[in-house]
């Protein structure tokens, strides 16, 4: 199985190599590129699958001259788990990619793009399966700055090269926190190898706080989670949208992979561990959601969902660990398994829902959900998989995201009628409100996302023009749909396979997981014959309504608006008015800005109202700070003279300072 | 039995509500089997559909029927327990009525009027904020009961509950009860009789339905007011070990107060300013937290 993992990433470098050089003919740049991505997923898939399900661990070392580093790979349950999303929508995105990519195909841009998108899977990979803390960082640094350079395809715009410089920012922040984890680990234990580090629970020197809330940080950074989150809504919708749906879908999920890595070397945890990501994990969900209401862009909104969904995940972990602490093993269970779960729906449905927003675009040229509608008739396949991605993300049932949910409360509701201590139930609690008013406003915001967009008449001419996109790229978002509902109709199998993932996240033995997956199992196959009834249900009453209106006059008409004979597409209902009652009652935390130029006189001319929410805390707190810290810098400069030699000079004072630190002064 | 029972009696609640607001306003009111009668001359009708909508808009009404149906199944009548009954299915049964909402929503907003869309925003807004209430008081009921199942935890509520416990149920049944009210689009938060200006939220949703879809969401609507009510009236149903026939007219009995009840609001009180609403949702949110921290001694 390693082999082929290997192959898999062999095969993922050339291609992307092979794109680079092809610059010159784009048509077979897209080929190569693309094809190593999917073969090499092909080939890695496999090796994911048998790993996720419990297989023989499989490993590969090979040295490496760096200090402390050493080419460490091994498949274990968990990084199975991880890759077989990453590997998978990868894939279905570089197909996607092929189709996408038409307008770059006079550009010699187009190589290297698809170098940056082979490389970034590559490293997606490597970061998932690495058990060496330098070859992670490594990979973890090539996913960084593979994803930046595909964030600025489009570097004419002063917004995209404004949204690359945040995400390398904040992205170099997060590695930062991470080096200082790693280097304070491999000081505590004298090597880099994960499986050489001690329980932080065991150090001494330190308190395990400071390696938690290390983690929590760098890895956080890149997960998204509140309030670090700020870089996703700028980056991830300036990139191509096949780049968004990766980076959006999977990538985040490695900030999820490192935390709980961590959290799986180190053992039963403090309770306020559990408590502390519980409490961000609703933050982000919370926010996240209003955020995403408020948004007018459509791919801004899809990102601010990636918010709430990590909030979700993190609320799962969260859970899981309070449990684990507390001695509950049914929270602890389906805690880890919901939110595990829940990475590889929020992967399917937040990818195909990226990739539906990235047709939209290609066909109207525009992200505004005020300039669309009526899509659903120009783009009969896009929509109906937009719509089944709505539905998933929203939590509802027969798709894959109510799934994870429904875990999740399964965990808060089971052990609050098991009738246990404060702590637990309070935590249950606090899971099943958030998750509830989490699941309302999603199932709103993504109504008004794809109900503006593809339903209605066209509000411009922009969606009057929109035209389905060419098979490379509806085929993915057909796959992705098709997906969505496969989990959604047969949860057991799924959740069954998922007991050594789960039993790896949480360091409890496998004996002790398959109680509570069973209890779990007999509740989702009845939930699986709920789903199924209700498909048979919808069926039927087809076939009931088709029978009555047999024979009897169907006709066509104008919409019936109250009497007013001559609607105008103008007149429908949009964004900005759906969402305004939420903006209303969260104004305390959302600040939308309202610009009303109302009718006036007796014979008005026109009116005009525009909403916009901006980034609070981007605008109120990271700005100003990192503008003060950036002139305070400034006065630095006075170093930077600009010739080499005293650069050279630096670096020669610097390693003399280091020797004589490191001898102690003695000769 | 149950969900035959539900399917069959269901179009009388409304009977009942417009009976009870009759009396108050001094008339006789319709005939108790009236709803039946609309539900069959609309299922006898033809169709119009809006040019501008889709597949979605003829899904609406379908998906949010069959969604319905399901839910009823979940619900027992009292200690009479359920078609479908597993642990978790209070999760499943409120997630599929918000999939019946998801559908109507979107049907609304396949026509592009303004009204329906106005509507659709508003039923997405307070349906919204009564879901945490929903689940914080079947989260509270669960705790008591030591089960969480519908059937487990309605069935399981004893006498002996009720003197321990006694006010933890009320306020679990106090927040249930308003988020029935908001939920089937009631008075004090919408008004079932209007949808013009004034109410604009679930009637104006379903304005370009007609004939047999029409009559599928009419259907529906009575439905889900009964799966509420049975909710709320299971709570209050003959003790355990009475006969079967006792327990039946015990929760039927029970039903029709709840009817009586919405009726009663309705003609005694006003609706609510939009703005009002929230308040009274997160009111209920509140109650169905003092509930839950009720059943914590």
């Amino acid at each position: 199985m390693m082999a082929l993992f290997l192959a898999s990433l062999g095969v993922m470098l050339l291609g992307g190599l092979g794109a680079l050089l092809a610059s010159e003919r784009p048509k077979l740049a897209n080929i190569l590129g693309a094809g190593g991505a999917f073969i090499g997923a092909v080939l890695g898939l496999p090796a994911a699958v048998f790993a996720a399900l419990g297989g023989p661990p499989a490993s590969i070392q090979l040295d490496w001259a760096l200090p402390g580093a050493c080419f460490d790979l091994a498949l274990d349950p968990l990084s199975g788990f991880f890759l077989i999303p990453t590997l998978f929508v990868s894939a279905l995105a570089a197909v996607y990619g092929t189709g996408y990519l038409e307008s770059y195909r006079h550009s010699k841009r187009l190589g290297w793009m698809w170098l940056c998108f082979d490389l970034l899977m590559l490293s997606m990979a490597l970061v998932m399966s690495a058990r060496n803390g330098v070859l992670f960082l490594a990979a973890w640094e090539g996913m960084a700055l593979s994803s930046f350079f595909l964030v600025c395809s489009d570097h004419e715009a002063e917004n995209v090269r404004q949204a690359g410089w945040v995400y390398l920012v904040a992205s170099h922040l997060g590695t930062a926190c991470i080096l200082a984890l790693f280097t304070l680990l491999a000081g505590a234990s004298g090597s880099f190898d994960f499986s050489a580090w001690p329980s932080v629970l065991h150090i001494r020197a330190l308190p395990p706080a400071l390696f938690f809330l290390l983690a929590l940080l760098g890895f956080g950074t890149k997960a998204g989670f509140w309030p670090l989150h700020v870089w996703l809504p700028e980056a991830h919708p300036e990139a191509p949208s096949h780049v968004s749906a990766v980076m959006s879908g999977v990538m985040i999920k490695a900030g999820v992979y490192g935390l709980v890595r961590m959290l799986a070397l180190w053992g039963a945890p403090p309770a306020w561990w559990g408590w502390l990501l519980l409490c961000v994990g609703l933050a982000s969900g919370i926010l996240g959601v209003l955020f995403a209401l408020a948004q007018h862009d459509l791919k801004k909104l899809l990102a601010y969902h990636s918010v709430e969904n990590i909030g979700i995940i993190a609320i799962g972990l969260g859970l899981g660990l309070v449990g684990l602490s507390h001695g509950s093993m049914l929270l602890a269970v389906l805690g880890f398994g919901g939110g595990l779960l829940h990475v590889l729906n929020h992967a399917l449905f937040k990818s195909l829902l990226f990739l539906g927003a990235g047709a939209v675009l290609h066909a109207t040229g525009t992200r505004d959900l005020d300039e669309l509608g009526g899509l659903m008739k120009r783009m009969p396949w896009t929509g109906a998989a937009f719509m089944v991605g709505a539905a998933a993300i929203s939590g509802l049932p027969p798709f894959n995201g109510f799934v994870s949910e429904f875990l999740l409360y399964c965990g808060g509701f089971a052990d609050a009628a098991a009738g246990p201590g404060l702590p637990t139930l309070a935590a249950g609690m606090a899971a099943i409100g958030g998750l509830g008013l989490i699941g309302g406003l999603a199932a709103a915001c993504f109504a008004k996302a794809s109900g503006i967009v593809f339903l209605g008449e066209p509000r411009s001419p922009h969606a009057t023009h929109g035209h389905e996109a060419p098979w490379s790229m509806t085929l993915p978002m057909v796959v992705l749909a098709l997906s969505c509902i496969a989990i959604g109709l047969f949860p057991g199998p799924v959740v069954r396979s998922m007991a050594a993932v789960v039993s790896c996240a949480s360091g409890l033995p496998l004996g002790e997981v398959l109680i509570p997956m069973e209890h779990a199992g007999v509740s989702l196959n009845m939930l699986a014959a709920a789903a199924w009834a209700l498909v048979a249900g919808v069926v039927l009453l087809a076939g009931l309504r088709s029978w009555l209106l047999s024979g009897r006059l169907v006709d066509a008409g104008p919409t019936w608006d109250c009497g007013y004979a001559h609607p105008t597409p103008r007149m429908q209902y949009s964004a900005s008015s759906f969402a305004q009652p939420f903006t209303e009652l969260f104004s305390g935390v959302l600040f939308t800005r309202l610009r009303l130029d109302g009718p006036k006189g007796y014979f008005p001319a026109g009116g005009r109202l525009a909403t916009s929410t901006g980034e609070v805390l981007r605008d109120t707190f990271f700005d100003p700070v990192f503008s003060w810290t950036g002139r305070q810098l400034g006065r630095m400069r006075f170093i930077q003279v600009g010739r080499v030699q005293v650069y050279v000079l630096y670096l020669v004072l610097t390693l003399l300072a280091l020797l004589i630190w490191l001898t102690g002064g003695k000769p | 039995m149950t969900w035959a029972a539900s399917l069959l009696l269901s179009p009388l609640m409304l009977s009942i509500i417009a009976r009870t607001k009759a009396f108050f306003a001094g008339r006789r009111g319709p005939p108790m089997l009236q709803p039946y009668r609309d539900l069959a001359k609309l299922l006898g009708k033809g169709a119009v559909y809006s040019r501008t909508t889709t597949w979605i808009f003829r899904a609406g009404p379908l998906v949010g029927l069959a969604a319905v149906l399901c839910a009823a199944a979940l619900v027992p009548m009292g200690r009479i327990p359920a078609a479908l009954s597993f642990p978790g299915d209070l999760v499943v049964f409120a997630y599929l009525l918000a999939l019946a909402r998801f559908a109507a929503v979107l049907a609304a907003l396949d026509t592009g009027s303004a009204f329906e869309g106005m509507g659709a925003s508003r039923e997405t807004f307070f349906s919204a904020l009564a879901e945490p209430a929903l689940l914080f008081a079947l989260a509270a009921l669960c705790r008591l009961a030591g089960d969480w199942s519908l059937t487990g935890v309605l069935g399981n509520i004893s006498g002996e509950d009720w003197l321990t416990h006694g006010p933890a149920i009320l306020m679990a049944a106090g927040a249930l009860f308003i988020v029935l009210l908001a939920e089937n689009s009631r008075i004090p938060v919408d008004d079932p009789d209007t949808h013009l200006e004034l109410t604009m939220i679930h009637e104006v949703m379903v304005l370009d339905h007609g004939g047999p879809d029409l009559a599928f969401i009419l259907y529906g609507a009575a439905l889900k007011l009964w799966t509420f009510a049975a909710l709320l009236a299971s709570l209050f149903t003959p003790p355990e070990g009475t006969a079967l026939w006792v327990q039946a007219a015990g929760f039927l009995g029970c039903m029709a107060a709840a009817s009586i009840a919405v009726g009663v609001v309705e003609s005694v009180m006003a609706r609510l300013r939009l703005s009002r609403v929230p308040m009274l949702l997160a009111g209920a949110c509140a109650l169905s937290m003092l509930a839950l921290a009720g059943t914590l001694r």
